[in-house]
């Protein structure tokens, strides 16, 4: 089989002059190389500048509100089922009067825990979730940890914050791309995806 | 020899001096860096900006590290392997002519450590004694690796130096002279030897290739074969030491490189200058002017061929050791000494015929 015509077949003829004087290869060499040496650099400097990796990728997790700020939340447990790793865990509580604002069903989550070691990033926990409660962002890692107890993450960090809000307006590299041009041009002033605490 | 005299001697001998340790120091650097720009990265540019800060990082982790020494090496050798490497490598760089001349109230100084009139003949001298460093390094390591690594280091210097004095008299030849700073003053005016010697110069950068343990010669260190050759058992700054050496070595080749090919501190164009210099600020400071001018050209020079060695070590793979023999001994010496024969055909009947025809 022949996947591709780069294929030489190796021969045993002795070399010729030039080739037996290697200056001319080495000479062929050195103007390859120093190409390289001024070609545009693949690097992508990372703390400082992050690639774009793709609308559907799976980062961190977020709880979702809804548009009057309300957890979306109803603790049903099909995201824990879901997972294949475990990692979810749920205590749910019963709204009390007076919660309606915090709280979009009578039942709500009063404890959603994600083991982000045992999180294999799947994405199974999106797909059970009946509410559009819990996404992975696909603009967030989950970063470094330092420290056993930054391993579990708690609501505090895992629920929407209404002034930054996670939306997905950029479905393809292209929109994607193109949004990142309007926002560095001005056009559109939302805010940019906050940095991890 | 009077104060001022000595003064400008003690001068020239501390920058140079520090000159040849910053240069080798940022050689480190600028071969990283080399090596990734030419495999499209960036190489280091987290310590400081462009990662000039790098070396700095890199000495102090070297310094702080445990001074370790085996327990059946031959705990004097093993320390005198390293800096015999050190010593030699810093004492070549005394007689090469940094510039011309310095004059300070009616004293002319050369810009050179030593003006000995067996120049060359020093360089090699001292450059052939730094075998000693790895030879003694290696045999003290009390390691086998080491051992071998470091004869192979010691034979492949040896049979590469016959090559480079030979491919060397042909310039002798030419200059009448030993002295490398009348070799460099012979090539005033644009007649660099590189334009006489094309072959001869061929030979000789293949052979301080060679000299300085660079791909694609780097046969003493290996990993797959020696570990990591003659200094497999040295660690922190004395492991140190033997990369600076070969760094200052590389430096020293290139500066005698372009002294006997490329003029030196000779370029095009001097003569001019020189004269627009020493109307505008007087014959002292003019004079000072060029001299330094001239200098500038000269690290110029050796910078481009310590990138020359840079690149050819990102471009070439490394030969194998009987290849390597061969081109020393069946391909570079015959070669040199066919040089050495169309030279002499060429000093004794092609010169005083051009002579005649020019005139």
């Amino acid at each position: 089989m022949q996947l591709t015509n780069r294929s030489k077949q190796v021969s045993n003829k002795e070399m010729t002059l030039m080739e037996r004087a290697y200056l001319p290869a080495i000479a062929t060499g050195l103007a390859i190389t120093i190409k390289h040496f001024f070609a545009k650099k693949v690097t992508i400097q990372y703390p400082e500048v992050k690639r774009y990796l793709g609308p559907v990728f799976r980062g961190r997790h977020i709880l979702k509100r809804d548009e009057d700020g309300r957890e979306r939340c109803t603790a049903c447990g099909l995201c824990a089922v879901a997972c294949p790793a475990e990692a979810i865990q749920i205590v749910a509580a019963e709204r009390e009067k007076g919660e309606e604002t915090l709280y979009r069903e009578e039942k709500y989550a009063a404890v959603y825990e994600v083991n982000m070691l045992r999180c294999i990033f799947c994405g199974l926990c999106e797909e059970a979730c009946p509410k559009q409660a819990v996404y992975l962002r696909h603009d967030e890692f989950v970063p470094v940890f330092a420290e056993r107890d930054q391993v579990i993450w708690g609501k505090d960090l895992l629920v929407e914050d209404m002034n930054n809000r996670y939306t997905r307006e950029a479905w393809t590299k292209e929109e994607a791309r193109a949004l990142d041009l309007k926002r560095a041009s001005g056009e559109v002033t939302n805010v940019v995806p906050r940095a991890i605490p | 020899m009077d104060l001022t005299e000595f003064l400008i001697k003690t001068a020239t001998i501390f920058v140079v001096f520090v000159l040849t340790l910053v240069i080798a120091m940022y050689s480190t650097w600028g071969e990283r860096k080399v090596a990734g720009f030419i495999q499209d990265r960036m190489g280091p540019n987290r310590a400081g900006p462009g990662g000039l800060l790098q070396p700095l990082a890199d000495a102090g982790k070297m310094f702080f590290k445990e001074d370790f020494i085996p327990a059946l090496a031959n705990k004097w050798l093993f320390i005198a392997g390293p800096s015999l490497a050190m010593l030699t490598a810093l004492l070549a760089s005394a007689v090469i002519p940094f510039g011309s001349t310095f004059r300070i109230n009616g004293h002319e100084v050369a810009l050179q450590g030593v003006e000995s009139n067996i120049g060359i003949l020093y360089v090699f001298g001292v450059v052939a004694l730094g075998v000693y460093g790895i030879m003694v390094g290696g045999w003290a390591s009390n390691n086998k690796f080491s051992l071998l690594g470091a004869i192979r280091a010691a034979s492949q210097n040896i049979s590469y130096e016959v090559a480079m004095g030979l491919s060397l008299i042909a310039i002798l030849m030419m200059s009448s002279s030993l002295s490398l700073g009348e070799i460099v003053a012979q090539q005033h005016g644009g007649n660099w030897n590189i334009f006489y010697q094309p072959l001869g110069f061929i030979i000789f950068i293949t052979c301080s290739f060679a000299e300085c343990n660079r791909v694609p010669f780097d046969l003493p260190e290996c990993e797959t074969e020696l570990v990591g050759g003659y200094h497999t058992e040295y660690g922190s700054m004395k492991l140190g030491f033997y990369l600076f050496a070969e760094y200052i070595n590389m430096f020293i080749s290139s500066a005698i490189i372009s002294v006997l090919y490329f003029g030196g501190y000779n370029y095009p164009g001097m003569d001019w200058v020189y004269s627009q210099l020493t109307q505008a600020f007087g014959t002292e400071t003019g004079h000072n002017a060029a001299t330094l001018i001239g200098t500038a050209v000269f690290f110029g020079k050796a910078l481009f061929f310590i990138f020359f060695y840079m690149w050819v070590r990102w471009t070439i793979p490394r030969f194998r050791y009987d290849q390597l023999m061969n081109l020393g001994w069946k391909k570079l010496i015959p070669l040199a000494i066919f040089n050495i024969i169309i030279t002499g055909a060429a000093v004794l009947f092609l010169k005083p015929l051009v002579t005649a025809w020019l005139n």
